[in-house]
């Protein structure tokens, strides 16, 4: 059952990642391009996916527990630190130059381009050795977000 | 240039925000994408695998649903070069596992939240991806 509803809940924001353009870097790219060929579709995307959200969550939390059982896991975090804020620039520089994100791709992958399949590997290969240079630097790492 | 489709992106936003509230009502679990990957490459098996596994397995096979409504798989367009893909997956990869989050987890998941550590993570993020692509195409494109 646990297993079922994860693959048919993948299925769902795998069709919405396609419908709406975020798996297409053409279009995110354009998107970023604000002195060029400037494509705001994708201010759309995160005006519905936000709406949507905010309200679902308020729903789902006041169950007190998912349908499935155990508890609801949220991030912890509070601060604002360079980790958080070094990272996320770094992130952006890497998206602008491919146009996928994390969850752009993965539903891309489903049609086996070896441009996708390459930007999978290298993303991988990227969080092996940020987990190994925080390793180094001996650092807790919490990739849950 | 890319076609301005507000009406199917939107319409795309409402079906992600309808998953990531189901993940978290039947599961219990934020829809960061980064995060559920990530949980996949952990050096010891969890409990957590299957659930990943399952989901991701969802969001490979969506193409197949969109060929069976559509009758057309999408259309993607990859513009970047294989160098400056693997690069660009390479920083994604390290910046995702130092913020703790990608587009899904803070842009969606933490915003919806009011976190304010994904609030800034966000707007970082989407900052440097413009003048990213201002500088590609702009100041070394032409």
């Amino acid at each position: 059952m646990k297993l079922v509803s994860a693959f048919a809940i993948g299925l769902l924001f795998g069709c919405g990642i396609l419908i709406s353009g975020m798996g297409d870097p053409a279009k995110v790219l354009n998107f970023f391009d604000l002195a060029g060929t400037w494509d705001p579709s994708l201010a759309f995307v995160m005006g519905g996916a936000l709406i949507v959200t905010a309200i679902g969550y308020r729903l789902a939390f006041r169950m007190g527990q998912p349908l499935l059982g155990g508890q609801f896991n949220l991030p912890t975090k509070q601060d604002l630190d360079v980790k958080l804020i070094g990272g996320s620039a770094v992130f952006g520089i890497g998206w602008g130059l491919s146009g996928f994100c994390p969850g752009g791709l993965v539903p891309v992958l489903g049609l086996g381009l070896p441009g996708a399949l390459l930007t999978a590997a290298t993303i991988v290969a990227g969080i092996l050795t940020a987990r190994w240079m925080i390793s180094m630097s001996n650092r807790k790492l919490t990739a849950e977000a | 240039m890319t076609e301005f489709t507000p009406f199917l992106s939107f319409a795309g936003g409402i079906l992600i925000g309808l998953a990531t509230v189901a993940l978290m009502a039947v599961h219990g679990r934020i829809a960061g994408i980064n995060g559920i990957v990530s949980g996949l490459l952990a050096t010891q098996l969890s409990s957590d695998w299957a659930w990943r596994a399952a989901f991701l397995g969802g969001l490979i096979a969506s193409p197949l649903i969109m060929l069976g409504i559509t009758g057309e798989l999408p259309r993607i367009d990859i513009p970047s070069s294989p160098a400056v893909l693997a690069v660009g997956g390479f920083l994604t990869g390290i910046g995702t596992t130092y913020g703790s989050g990608c587009t899904s987890g803070h842009g969606v998941c933490g915003i919806s939240r009011l976190s304010a550590r994904s609030i800034v993570a966000t707007v970082t993020f989407m900052l440097t991806a413009i003048v990213t692509v201002f500088v590609t195409r702009h100041v070394f494109g032409g």
